[in-house]
């Protein structure tokens, strides 16, 4: 598979939306690596943290596609830990944002049986309507 | 010595028995914790994209609430509701333009000028009562018990809000070991347990949950002992083997029987094989090292 990437042509309309929503300059990351290093979820994550990062920054397709910012849980590890001193968790919330506003919201609990929705604690529901809510 | 308390929904629902153990063992302190009125649910994650105000109206709401109330600190024991309320006060204080913007948004109702103060219980705890008080009002020593705190993210996370240090946090340790509990660390003390991902992913709480369990049962630990609501919920309902789990208790309930009270007032069962396991020998005091570290 060959896949173009054109770096300083056009408009790159999905990074500009995640610096608008995330308050993020994706151009401070050097790729280190850190927020991939000390991320609890990564083994679950179809593209790591500084490597969609790198993809948003060149253009490359189907980042909206990718699991990753799903899989994140906004613990702030990475956030804490960069030290170009990136918000990544807020890069991961723009994305998510993006996808929901445009494609709607889609809340894991009407998925949910009675029982559960009454065992889970109000915390855990609510988290995760909001991360799952434009 | 009386102070404002804002308990969250979780706590009311899901954890009575924290709340039921705080308000005992701070009666024993000699500080009232008193119900705030009108309080609503906090939101629980801070809003972190920068046009979404309406979500900041939950936490600003109970800090408007606390101001009419002629309050200027509250303090909460759930960790989510400690991270999102001090989240949205930084807001307060650094963006007051969005005060204002909520000010207009609720008809002048919701006036908030950012001054009060969120406190965690832990603070209390550590900054004001101090663990020498704590540990005169011992008891019955917690000597046999092996102790893994787990911190998890929202008490450490991100660090201007965080009431510890994020990577070698000791708060729960150094209450631990003021009660005469054996405390055993590990690495993934302050990793995340999965949070809200239960609701529909829970193969992601449960492998964070197993190998939370894993390392505080390699390093010598007969009970985990933490804060957070939703922590003890993944940790005490996802573990892999439910008739061999590894006992999850909050740190007030094993402040109450370090102070002597019953446990049936901190919410614990007294009979329960929880209990036997956690605590074979609580209440017999042996001489035991006040603190082993385990392997990291």
């Amino acid at each position: 598979m060959t896949t173009s990437i054109r770096i300083g042509s056009g408009r790159n309309e999905l990074l500009q939306k995640v610096e608008a929503l995330s308050g993020q300059h994706l151009a401070n990351c050097y790729q280190c690596g850190t927020c991939a290093a000390g991320c609890p979820f990564h083994q679950a994550m179809d593209l790591l943290p500084d490597a969609l990062i790198q993809h948003l920054r060149l253009g490359l397709p189907g980042i909206l596609e990718r699991q990753t910012f799903w899989i994140c849980a906004g613990c702030d590890t990475c956030s804490d830990r960069c030290p170009r001193g990136l918000d990544i968790a807020r890069i991961m919330e723009a994305l998510r944002q993006i996808c929901l506003r445009e494609g709607g919201d889609h809340p894991a609990l009407t998925q949910l049986e009675r029982a559960d929705l009454g065992a889970l604690p109000p915390i855990a529901l609510v988290a995760s309507m909001r991360r799952n809510s434009g | 010595m009386q102070i404002a308390y804002y308990p969250g929904c979780t706590i009311k629902v899901s954890a009575p028995e924290h709340e039921i153990a705080a308000l005992a063992v701070m009666r024993v302190l000699g500080l009232d914790l008193h119900e705030m009125r009108e309080w609503n649910c906090c939101g629980v994650v801070h809003s972190l994209a920068t046009d979404n105000l309406i979500r900041h109206m939950a936490p600003v709401r109970v800090f408007a609430r606390l101001q009419q109330q002629g309050e200027r600190e509250v303090v909460t024991l759930c960790d989510m509701c400690f991270n999102t309320l001090a989240r949205a006060n930084q807001v307060a204080r650094r963006q007051p333009e969005q005060m204002d913007a909520i000010k207009a948004t609720s008809g002048d109702e919701l006036n908030y000028d950012g001054s009060a103060e969120v406190l965690h219980l832990l603070q209390i705890l550590r900054d004001r009562v101090g663990m020498a008080a704590i540990k005169a009002r011992v008891r019955q020593p917690l000597h046999n018990l092996r102790v893994y705190p787990y911190y998890g993210c929202k008490l450490l996370r991100p660090t201007e809000v965080g009431l510890d240090d994020p990577e070698v946090p000791t708060v729960l340790g150094d209450l631990m070991a003021a009660l005469g509990a054996t405390v055993v660390e590990g690495n993934l003390q302050t990793r995340c347990c999965g949070a809200y991902h239960v609701v529909n992913r829970e193969n992601l709480v449960a492998e964070r949950v197993a190998a939370t369990v894993a390392q505080a049962r390699a390093n010598g630990a007969n009970a985990i002992v933490l804060s957070c609501p939703l922590c003890h919920f993944n940790l005490a309902t996802r573990q892999s083997n439910p008739d061999h789990a590894l006992p999850v208790l909050y740190y007030t309930q094993l402040m109450g029987l370090a102070f002597g009270l019953p446990p049936a007032t901190l919410g614990l069962p007294d009979a329960t094989a929880l209990f036997e396991e956690a605590l074979p020998t609580a209440h017999h005091a042996q001489a035991v090292p006040m603190c082993t570290k385990g392997e990291r």
